[in-house]
């Protein structure tokens, strides 16, 4: 059996067989990942609505700097988070520097750019087509743009999932941050990265499949829903 | 301008003017919307009629004076392509009666939107989503929407272009069931049989200007004078800027 054959074997075993350290490590990544998209859901989501709207001296600066920050670097944020929470940083008397908590605020700064430019985007495509009839009725502008967040709600859960990807597939902040701590910080990128410099290449294999089915799943969710029972989300009875 | 008391009016226009960039798409128009009346805005494509009809609305930045002397008067306008959010058919009325009123309750929201959805026949299909309804049915919720927040004025712009013969019927048919009820309707149309069934008066937008505002059967009636008249007779050649 070829070392690639062995490693997908154990893998599955490990899936199979629910092994502790997995599943303590895939629960964390979808806690740390998943609070981060929350934070940048309720703060990324209502600026970038805004930012469809809003006139102001500057936008086109802010705009610029909003999309430069799409591509911004994981390492970068975790530098910059880590000098924040060090305990001779600005935030250092919180203590949280190795904690989760950190991770999540990490992974926040990272996808919010994500969130709030692709929100803006998608509420100024769809003001153009329904803008002046929103207004006609009455409605004020930032009222437009969320109205159109909720008519566009599919959209916004396709870059709520990208948010998501990016988050969880990302190891250079967490690993900054975090200190790849066993049984308190170590999520599943930092296992990957840590376990293949060992050589121990099952539990890194067996993570990655986890990885691409936990993304999976929730990309099928969502169609799903979609197709589905696409009118629940917002229907009252 | 006539010396008639301004109370009677629900909108009054003097010397107003819209312009788009270098394009003048209404031009020091001047008329009045009085209660009860069902006004048809007719002329060739480009004439100005949508413009005069937002101007009307109040949803266009215009020049000169839009006066409404009504310290309150409720306006809706519903659209050739209804934009319907991607909700239920109830939930579409809904959000028009809470963006026109946030006072109502939700159960008088309720209460209203269910209302006029089965006084345009839409009753039934209250819970489908509005984006799958037909485009007669689709224009009918648009109706609804706007009768729902029970306006003074229903503005219209052209909402049976895009209509096949028996939706176009069941909206002129509730249109005229609107006006019997009180409502005043200003609807901009390219549908000279639609004016001459629906309306009471007819005005003719050539170019921008207001050509012509006559009552019904005397804009129908032979010798109708200057453009209006080739208009009538199709001999007016269609206009593209404006």
């Amino acid at each position: 059996m070829s070392a690639m054959t062995e490693s997908f074997a154990t893998a599955f075993r490990l899936i199979v067989h629910a092994d502790p350290a997995l599943v303590r490590t895939v629960a964390l990544s979808l806690a740390v990942s998943g609070s981060a998209c929350l934070c940048a859901a309720a703060f990324g989501l209502g600026s970038g609505a805004w930012l469809a709207v809003a006139r102001f001296p500057g936008q086109r600066a802010v705009l610029l700097s909003l999309d430069t920050l799409l591509a911004l670097p994981s390492v970068v944020v975790g530098l910059v988070v880590y000098l924040l929470l060090s305990r001779s940083g600005p935030l250092g008397s919180l203590g949280i520097l190795f904690t989760p908590t950190a991770m999540v605020i990490a992974q926040t700064i990272l996808v919010l750019p994500i969130v709030a430019a692709l929100a803006r985007q998608v509420v100024a495509d769809a003001l153009r087509e329904g803008g002046d009839q929103l207004r006609s009725m009455g409605a004020g502008a930032f009222a437009s743009a969320l109205l159109m967040l909720l008519h566009e709600r599919w959209a916004v859960a396709t870059l709520m999932l990208i948010a998501f990807g990016r988050a969880i597939a990302e190891v250079g902040a967490v690993m900054i941050v975090g200190g790849n701590i066993d049984g308190v910080t170590r999520v599943m990128t930092t296992t990957i990265a840590l376990e293949t410099s060992k050589g121990d290449l099952p539990l890194a294999l067996a993570l990655g499949i986890v990885l691409l089915v936990a993304i999976a799943l929730i990309n099928v969710a969502i169609v799903l829903f979609r197709t589905g029972g696409g009118s629940l989300a917002v229907e009252t009875r | 301008m006539s010396t008639e008391p301004l109370a009677a009016s629900l909108i009054v226009l003097r010397d107003a003017s819209v312009t788009f960039g270098a394009v003048a798409a209404v031009r020091k128009a001047t008329m009045r919307v009085r209660e009860r009346d069902f006004i048809a805005i007719v002329g060739a494509n480009g004439s100005g009629k949508t413009s005069l009809l937002r101007l009307l609305h109040g949803v266009v930045a215009h020049t000169g004076s839009r006066f409404v002397p009504r310290p309150s008067v409720v306006q809706a306008m519903v659209f050739q392509r209804p934009f319907l959010l991607r909700l239920s058919v109830l939930n579409n009325v809904r959000i028009a009666l809470w963006l026109a009123d946030r006072h109502v309750s939700a159960s008088g929201r309720e209460a209203r939107a269910i209302q006029a959805l089965e006084r345009v026949g839409l009753g039934a299909l209250r819970h489908r989503q509005a984006r799958s309804l037909s485009g007669g049915e689709q224009q009918r919720l648009a109706l609804a929407r706007g009768w729902a927040v029970r306006p003074d004025i229903l503005f219209l712009d052209e909402p049976t272009a895009s209509l096949d013969p028996s939706a176009k019927k069941d909206v002129e048919s509730l249109l005229a069931g609107f006006a019997a009820e009180g409502m005043t309707l200003v609807m901009s149309t390219h549908n000279l049989g639609q004016a001459k069934r629906l309306a009471r008066r007819v005005v003719f937008m050539d170019e921008g200007r207001i050509d012509v505002d006559l009552p019904t059967a005397d804009f129908f009636a032979a010798g109708t004078p200057g453009r209006a008249g080739l208009f009538l007779k199709g001999e007016l050649s269609w206009s593209l800027d404006g």
